[in-house]
């Protein structure tokens, strides 16, 4: 076996054996637990570098965990989707560790630092073994590590924070349960957790009472996970009083994480033949629709920055959603879908980085009170702007990419009405997006009002989130030149998609 | 027939701006002064760069020939790529020689006021004239389309400029206008694209009647004049005046430079370019646009009439003079189509001049009511200023010997080409109207005795208060520039090759009448 071939296990287990060390670390040492911690994922995000390129190039690997053979044993493999995630989920996970550092001193007490960098990492780990892992129970276990870790890991912030995160750990676990009592149903079924093997088995089972059953709960499950209206209640909370880098980890990794293990249990464990048996996508699209309307009104209506935020991840995950409703009736499959899963991290990790810078410094959390800070802050301001300009979808950035190819995709569905609907989220999104910018760029201080004295945040705060408005036009260009495309096909045909279902 | 050549100069001559844009960016720095003197010197020999690329382009385009540059595919039928025809080099033109004038002219106004966020300003200027001049050398809807939206977002920075509650709620409506047309706009060119397959822009057009329906071609069109809300069309108006809360020089690149001309200049490209001559008349839309356009001639005269401030009065002589455009074209003959094409530069060098009048009235004087301005143009007070208002009033007129007159001799010509004589009588009725609204201006400035308001300290001046501060020459000198060029026009339409231009587009699309 390759060296190569066994990098999937290495990422989740190097992370594992990372959070005990930074555990025992902290113990001599408060301030090596973040070194340690970003040494763990520079390396992690690395390795997945590699993967990618090997699964690119050789194809999939398929790792046994102790050598067990798969329908007994655990099975890690990783094919273009999985390695695809994994470099999104890890590089978002890295600069919102680089991002942590001094928001962390900042927001925790120095005593909880050891315990807050092991939950970090911890998180990252399930993370990680959500998107490698071939095992559905495995799955499970991983989004198990993955959520109580983020329960945790909210409530740090303590005061609101604890509410927060107790409502997101009542809906989470129950999401989580659904997804067992599906795992449970497919199992007494079929009798295998594999998932190539369930694959295999599951198409003369199609009209069984408990495997439908099965899909339903999982859908349901991982629709409260990934914050898919009207799943989204926890959501909105959590994002606002969770801790600044945690805002920006779980509104980026974790949520792309559990979107991705839905695109993983509906195309791979299911099959595009089981979803064309009912008008689940229709039921999907239209739902997802509603979600990207009523995210935006949401949002429209907060005065706190990050609520406002969290709002708009809800309509964005509708964005998701649809492409994925839209995924078996045209040509381009999953391709929308999967570029806005890259895409809302860039987006939503800068926007999320800014809004916390504010609080940071000063306590801004409401945005009338950001009057003339892109003089104070000029460099997290116009993050920011670049960020909520690609929101927008202004050319040539990630949005207007993403809504782009949605809009191909439902014209070539013949779905006008969703054009119609992206159109008008748009117009949503302007509103809240330019009120924001408004206020921090033009609006001049009235006299009278409160001069606000910020200076600009420290530079391990603002250099993650300028990186991310530059590659959110960086990498809207590389899209539309279309380097990246070949591997959306390779997904694509991975999955069964690009050919349309008559 | 033309032959399509590749070439990288319409991309030189957008990147221009762009890359102004970008070391204007680099070069901030809030404590250094003399950055600022950097930051102006870049604007200047950009725009003196790009304006010489943009000339150069006419020979070739005059010998036949159409420069294209693909920038890249997306799918098939999203093709963003620039293409130089006679007609769209006739825009790049405008803006490209009026962006020289109006970055002079913005460093004495800015400086002189004091204007805070400068950097932003010349900023956002640069990638306005990168978006105007983009348009004017998209290949087809698609790019224009994009174009279109960056123009609104860079421009909405330069209304909303002064950042108090008016400036906030024009710019708020100058958005929604535009975004909401920008919307329109989309979902005609997509429906453009499913009936057609393409967005090219063709000489006469890519619909026929064999694409659809008569009753979905005239929907069509409707969203298509609705998408093209910049030309300030009646009664979709209302942004334009409210948008007059901007500093001068925005006024001045909002009115003759970019936006309400991207507006018209979409017009020309729908009517000849993706309906054409034939389709049009068949389906009768000529008439029901040149309509529209009469009633918006006349009513924009007669509600500049009653306005004080002297802005907004020119705003509202904008509105009926792009209507003139608009007009040229809808009356589906060639003369008219002649005279609405080369009235795009014409009237932008006219109506530069009088806004920059306008604002070296507000910087210099500070006046900005019409019934403030008693005496204003005598000597000792702001002559020069005035005399080139006037030249600017009588072009507007259509009266000669400026530049005005030719572009409505032609419009007089085509209506009567195309048979409708009563058309001529809208003309008349609105130059009439014209007169109306801009007499008294002159009659205040140069006839009434100034306002003894200083105990005729201003009596005994005997140098013109335009010279007092050196930063005023860098207003007063481009206005004079301007109204000169308004007079050389006139007689020799023929300079810089604008009504070469203009004959070639027309005779590719009437297929050489």
């Amino acid at each position: 076996m390759l060296p190569i071939e066994q990098f999937p296990v290495l990422v989740v287990a190097i992370s594992l054996l990372s959070a005990i060390t930074i555990l025992l670390a902290g113990v001599i040492n408060k301030k090596s637990c973040f070194f340690i911690s970003l040494a763990t994922i520079t390396f992690q995000f690395i390795l997945s570098i590699f993967i990618l390129r090997h699964v690119l190039t050789v194809g999939t690997i398929h790792y046994w965990l102790g050598g067990w053979r798969p329908p007994w044993g655990i099975e890690y493999v990783v094919d273009t989707l999985n390695a695809y995630v994994l470099i999104i989920i890890l590089f978002l996970s890295l600069l919102a560790a680089i991002y942590s550092k001094r928001s962390v001193e900042h927001e925790i007490e120095a005593r909880k630092l050891p315990t807050f960098y092991t939950l970090f990492q911890i998180l990252v780990t399930g993370l990680a073994g959500v998107v490698v892992t071939g095992d559905m129970f495995n799955l499970y276990v991983f989004l198990e590590i993955a959520s109580l870790a983020g329960y945790a890991l909210i409530a740090a912030a303590g005061g609101r924070a604890l509410r927060a995160s107790y409502n997101y750990l009542i809906l989470g676990a129950l999401g989580v349960c659904f997804f067992l009592l599906g795992i449970g149903f497919l199992y007494s079924v079929t009798g295998t957790l594999n998932m190539a093997d369930l694959r295999i088995l599951l198409p003369a089972l199609y009209g069984n009472k408990a495997v439908q059953a099965a899909f339903v709960f999982f859908f349901i499950g991982l629709g409260i996970k990934s914050a898919f209206f009207p799943l989204h209640t926890w959501q909105p909370d959590a994002y606002t009083y969770a801790p600044s880098a945690i805002s920006v980890i779980i509104s980026t990794a974790m949520a792309k994480a559990s979107i991705y293990a839905l695109i993983r249990v509906i195309f791979s464990v299911f099959t595009v033949d089981f979803i064309t048996l009912f008008p689940i996508f229709d039921i999907i699209s239209w739902v997802a629709a509603i979600a990207m309307i009523f995210g935006s009104i949401l949002a429209i209506a907060q005065f706190d920055l990050k609520r406002m935020l969290a709002y708009s991840s809800i309509a964005n995950i509708g964005y998701i959603m649809l492409g994925v409703g839209l995924s078996t009736s045209t040509t381009l499959g999953l391709t929308p879908a999967l570029m806005h899963i890259l895409n809302h991290a860039l987006m939503k990790g800068c926007l999320f980085m800014a809004a916390c810078a504010f609080i940071y410094k000063a306590d801004l959390r409401d945005i009338r009170d950001l009057v003339g800070l892109a003089r104070k802050m000029p460099y997290t301001c116009f993050a920011f702007l670049l960020a909520a300009l690609s929101m927008i979808g202004f050319p040539p950035s990630v949005g207007f990419v993403t809504k782009l190819y949605l809009i191909l995709a439902a014209l070539d569905a013949g779905k006008y009405i969703f054009v119609a609907v992206i159109f008008f989220s748009t117009l949503l999104m302007i509103v809240y997006f330019w009120h924001v910018i408004e206020i921090m760029y033009i609006r001049t201080e009235e006299k009278g009002e409160k001069e606000i004295s910020v200076t600009e945040v420290p530079m391990s705060m603002f250099i993650p989130g300028l990186v991310l408005a530059f590659l959110c036009f960086i990498v809207g260009i590389i899209w539309l030149i279309g380097t990246p495309l070949p591997i959306m096909d390779a997904i694509n045909s991975g999955l069964g998609l690009g050919v349309v279902v008559p | 027939m033309t032959v399509v050549v590749e070439s990288i100069r319409p991309v030189l001559a957008v990147a221009c701006p762009a890359i102004c844009a970008l070391l204007i960016l680099l070069f901030y720095h809030p404590k250094l002064s003399t950055r600022v003197n950097l930051r102006e010197s870049c604007t200047i020999t950009a725009s003196v760069i790009q304006f010489l690329i943009v000339l150069s382009m006419a020979p070739i385009i005059l010998e036949g020939q159409e420069l294209r540059c693909h920038l890249l595919t997306v799918a098939p039928g999203i093709v963003f790529s620039y293409k130089v025809d006679a007609f769209g080099l006739l825009f790049a033109f405008t803006s490209s020689c009026l962006w020289i004038l109006v970055s002079l002219y913005s460093i004495g106004y800015m400086r002189a006021l004091k204007e805070h966020a400068q950097t932003r300003y010349f900023f956002m200027f640069a990638l306005a004239i990168f978006a105007a001049v983009s348009m004017a050398m998209s290949e087809n809807l698609i790019t224009f389309y994009v174009f279109y939206e960056t123009l609104t977002a860079s421009t909405y920075w330069l209304v909303a400029h002064h950042g108090d509650k008016e400036a906030l709620f024009s710019g708020r409506k100058y958005l929604t206008y535009l975004l909401t047309s920008g919307w329109f706009l989309f979902t005609a060119t997509v429906l453009t694209y499913c009936l057609t397959g393409t967005t090219d822009f063709v000489p006469n057009g890519i619909l026929s009647l064999d694409s659809a329906a008569p009753w979905v071609l005239m929907i069509l069109f409707a969203l298509f004049m609705l998408g093209l809300m910049k030309a300030a069309w009646m009664p979709f108006h209302s942004w334009l005046p409210t948008a007059m809360v901007a500093p001068t020089p925005v006024s001045a690149l909002l009115h003759a430079v970019a936006v309400v001309k991207a507006g018209v200049f979409g017009f020309v490209r729908v009517v000849c370019y993706i309906y054409g001559i034939d389709l049009m008349s068949s389906l009768g839309l000529g008439l029901i646009l040149a309509s529209i356009a009469s009633f918006t001639m006349i009513v924009g005269s007669f509600l500049a009439i009653g306005q004080d401030n002297l802005k907004r009065r020119l705003a509202y002589s904008t509105i009926s003079q792009l209507s003139y455009i608009i007009f040229g074209v809808a009356l589906l003959s060639h003369f008219g189509a002649i005279g609405s094409m080369i009235h795009i530069p014409f009237h932008g060098f006219m109506k530069i001049t009088l806004f920059l009048c306008a604002g070296a009235l507000i910087v210099i004087a500070g006046k900005t009511e019409v019934s403030q301005m008693a005496g204003i143009g005598r000597r000792g007070q702001m002559p020069i200023t005035m005399i080139a208002f006037t030249i600017g009033a009588i072009g507007m007129c259509g009266a000669p010997p400026v530049c005005g007159f030719i572009s409505k001799w032609y419009l007089c010509l085509g209506t009567l080409e195309a048979g409708m004589p009563i058309f001529l009588g809208v003309i008349l009725i609105s130059s009439l109207l014209d007169v109306v609204y801009f007499f008294p201006i002159i009659r205040t400035a140069f006839f009434e005795k100034p306002l003894e308001t200083n105990g005729g300290e201003r009596e005994e001046r005997v140098r013109s208060k335009e010279t007092e501060n050196p930063l005023y020459l860098f207003m007063v000198i481009p206005l004079a520039i301007t109204a000169i060029f308004s007079v050389i026009f006139c007689f020799f339409p023929h300079t810089f090759h604008i009504l070469d231009l203009a004959e070639l587009a027309v005779s590719n699309i009437f297929g050489g009448v």
